[in-house]
């Protein structure tokens, strides 16, 4: 089964700051751990919102609204894809995020596959 | 910690990450499989006794370890020190006081669970034991979850592990990862024990149970964790890219009744687009690494990414098909690879070509008795409009087949003829 960790934004995030030296290299060496056990197929950071748009359609038309938006503990900083073989697997992978990124607010979320009702 | 609901899942899904490591680790330090597993077994247990109480630890994977190394000192303790092996594994441990997974070198690491890997899939060992103790070391899975996806009685598949390490343990296989010419026959091995729990998943059905088909994640996850190990090695990246790409098509090739579909038949959109690219990429190192001499997974991964990167049936290079068919029947001198190149070249350069290719087979008589043999040749003589011949191959074929599917497609066939 897969499953999509989505690393909230905050306003860390939100402003575009460069993470400190320690916390990439702990997240190269979480990523690495996950790569190595064959558990992480993708992931990704992004830009800050005020980079991003908006398209809403209403039923009638679109509109295009620009960045930033405000919500941000509901924005997303990175997303990155697992397979485990079950959700406590994903879930124990979570729980080793590295500290150094403390505070930190992530979601588990899995993927509709093939047979799911 | 935070609280966990159900402390028990908590731990499972602490051994399934950890315990490969774990018994790899041990296993160099008491140079037994059977006895590292044991070991990491008791940990295990220990843990299920604490940690409902004191909360899971900040390193699991390192308090599983210095829990098992105390066992197997205590064990050591215990018996007679009469074998001179005990006390020089004694010692080393003494040497390796607290110790930290994660403090120890990744590479150390990284080389012990190659050579778990290369243990479990050693050639004294049958197959079925190369599978099972693969899937059970490496692929932490327990006995039960091994026994259902293989739908064999738990207790034949307890016995199977069981034999399968003290197999190990008689022929006194040490615990080493094996260099030079050995090294090329180990790892083939290998490969072969994750290709075949690939292909008992794919072959699973949709009534299956869901175990069947998980094996193939559990190959793809043991193909990643081999890449990883043996990043230099041109087949295990060619491996990994034929099972992504094959994977990539699982849900496009049968319809909603599991009636399976032709590869030219499927709908494409169904492909997994991540799953395409990552074979592909892996394809790109695996013929980097190869340097102009492509291992059979390379090739056959070569030819599955050529129908992964058509868009449309039409688009497939056929061309290139065929003379990967080619090389790979050079290489491996099987006839069936040659009977595909007979498709390939019908598809490339018109059935003609093709017909030609197959005639040879039948020649040869490498092929009698195999049902594809006649199929191909049939479907060469419809496209070139020589009904009678054509329905004579597609009856002979599906007289031959014990697979009730294909029979009825082929019958199909026999009907169309007629019309």
């Amino acid at each position: 089964m897969r499953f999509v960790v989505f690393r909230k934004a905050d306003d860390f995030t939100e402003a575009g700051a460069m993470p400190s030296r320690e916390l990439v290299t702990a997240m190269l060496a979480y990523n690495r751990r996950m790569i190595d056990t064959g558990v992480l197929l993708d992931g990704m950071g992004l830009k800050p919102s005020r980079e991003g748009v908006r398209v809403l359609f209403d039923g009638t038309g679109t509109s295009v609204v620009d960045g930033p938006f405000t919500e941000s503990k509901e924005l997303v900083a990175g997303f990155s894809l697992l397979q485990t073989r079950t959700r406590e697997e994903a879930l124990e992978w979570l729980r080793r995020w590295p500290a150094e990124d403390a505070p930190v607010r992530l979601e588990l979320r899995q993927v509709i596959e093939e047979g799911d009702a | 910690m935070s609280a966990v609901p159900d402390t028990h899942r908590a731990i499972d899904a602490v051994w399934r990450i950890e315990s490969a490591r774990l018994i790899a680790g041990l296993a160099r330090i008491v140079r037994d499989v059977g006895l590292a597993e044991d070991l990491a077994q008791e940990a295990l247990v220990a843990a299920l006794e604490q940690w409902p109480e004191a909360g899971i630890p900040d390193n699991p994977g390192a308090w599983l370890m210095a829990t098992a190394k105390h066992r197997a000192i205590d064990g050591i303790r215990h018996e007679q020190m009469a074998d001179r092996k005990r006390e020089e594994i004694a010692h080393e441990m003494d040497v390796i006081h607290e110790p930290d997974l994660d403090a120890q070198a990744d590479d150390d690491i990284g080389d012990d669970l190659l050579t778990l890997i290369f243990t479990a899939c050693h050639p004294v060992l049958n197959t079925e034991g190369r599978i099972a103790l693969t899937l059970r070391l490496v692929g932490s899975l327990t006995t039960p979850e091994i026994a259902r996806a293989f739908v064999v009685p738990e207790k034949t598949m307890a016995q199977r592990i069981v034999r399968a390490k003290k197999t190990l343990k008689t022929a006194g296989v040490s615990f080493e990862t094996p260099h030079g010419e050995e090294r090329d026959e180990r790892l083939a091995s290998v490969l072969e024990v994750v290709y075949a729990i690939f292909n008992e998943g794919y072959s699973a059905t949709a009534g299956d149970d869901w175990m069947r088909p998980a094996l193939t994640e559990d190959a793809l996850r043991l193909g990643r964790i081999l890449a990883g190990l043996a990043p230099t090695e041109p087949e295990v990246h060619g491996l990994m890219a034929l099972m992504e790409i094959q994977a990539s098509r699982a849900k496009a090739r049968t319809d909603a009744d599991g009636v399976p579909i032709l590869l030219l038949d499927q709908d494409r959109s169904r492909w997994d687009q991540l799953l395409i690219r990552r074979g592909l990429a892996a394809l790109e190192r695996a013929e980097d690494l190869a340097a102009g001499h492509p291992g059979p997974y390379t090739l056959q991964a070569a030819i599955a990414a050529c129908h992964a990167r058509a868009r449309e049936p039409g688009d497939t290079d056929w061309d290139r098909i065929a003379l990967l068919y080619a090389n790979l029947a050079t290489r491996t001198g099987s006839p069936v690879v040659e009977l595909n190149r007979a498709v390939a070249v019908g598809m490339a350069r018109g059935p003609e070509a093709g017909l030609e290719l197959v005639e040879q087979l039948v020649a040869g008589g490498d092929l009698e008795g195999y049902h594809l043999l006649p199929s191909v040749r049939g479907d060469l003589l419809a496209k070139l409009g020589r009904d009678d011949e054509a329905r004579a191959e597609f009856e002979r074929a599906a007289a031959m087949t014990a697979n009730q599917r294909e029979r009825a497609l082929l019958l199909e066939r026999v009907a169309e003829t007629d019309r």
